[in-house]
């Protein structure tokens, strides 16, 4: 299950967002995620764990390893959240330019125009 | 880029905790301040993506004044914004506080809208105000401002 409040809460960090970059690249092992950062691997393994929970990344079992990878489902419920977000606030602006237009036109005593269903 | 728009939205944020989004209209500061209060004409364009529409519009545009407004894409999908005005000064500026309910709350974001002529047109500046660097963190994770690392995954088909 999808969280998005999790999910949105989990991005907040700059460390987890960067794992998720790299993640983003393909799967990867806890000592391949902690390298970049001047971080030990506990505290990896910390972030790990919220991204886990937000249902952004799963893990699998290699051996003695548990490398993580994008679960899929989290980052489209994300990614389709994010999509309507950015699109409609675009397109809320634009529909306004053309109401906007119509109240012009109303004030100039023209015909009705673009306001009408 | 496309800088020369003049009806380009822009984003960025301020300090720890604001986030300022400007847009141009081609109407003068009247009409666009009316059609940020007016119910009637709210629900015309505050919609989102195509397809949803905006059933619930209640806007009392007065200090202390509430509103409600509640979104569905008609096939139970749906979410809704409540908040509260704390100024109105016709036409120039809207103070209020709103939060997302998806469907628990999210924290409140203080807005401050102005709009000020700009030639024929208006420049609209709103100034959100989220109460601390993390919740502004989580609402720039929604990849307004410059599309953020894990919306490199696989936003393309979305936008």
């Amino acid at each position: 299950m999808i969280s998005l409040n999790e999910a949105f809460s989990a991005l907040a960090d700059p460390t987890r967002r960067a794992i998720l970059a790299r993640l983003a690249k393909g799967e990867a092992t806890v000592n391949e995620l902690a390298e970049p950062f001047e971080m030990t691997q506990p505290a990896i393994s910390q972030h790990l764990k919220v991204l886990e929970e937000a249902g952004l990344i799963v893990r699998r079992v290699d051996g003695t390893k548990r490398p993580r990878r994008l679960a899929r489902a989290g980052i489209d419920a994300m990614d389709q959240w994010l999509g309507m977000l950015r699109k409609a606030l675009e397109a809320n602006y634009d529909r306004l330019d053309d109401v906007l237009a119509g109240m012009d036109d109303r004030k100039k005593g023209k015909h009705k125009r673009g306001v009408t269903r | 880029m496309s800088e020369t728009t003049t009806s380009k939205m822009t984003l960025t944020t301020e300090g720890d905790t604001h986030v300022i989004v400007t847009r141009r209209f081609a109407a003068p500061p009247e009409a666009v301040y009316r059609a940020h209060t007016d119910p009637k004409i709210i629900q015309k364009w505050l919609l989102g993506p195509e397809g949803w529409t905006m059933p619930v519009c209640i806007n009392e545009a007065k200090p202390g004044g509430k509103f409600r407004y509640q979104w569905t894409n008609g096939k139970g999908a749906g979410f809704h914004i409540t908040g509260e005005f704390l100024e109105l000064e016709p036409y120039d500026r809207i103070v209020h506080v709103e939060r997302m309910h998806l469907p628990d709350p999210m924290p409140d974001n203080h807005i401050e809208t102005r709009f000020e002529a700009d030639g024929a047109g208006t420049l609209m500046t709103m100034r959100m105000t989220l109460p601390d660097s993390k919740t502004r963190a989580a609402m720039l994770a929604t990849g307004m401002e410059h599309g953020m690392e894990a919306s490199y995954v696989r936003l393309e088909g979305m936008l």
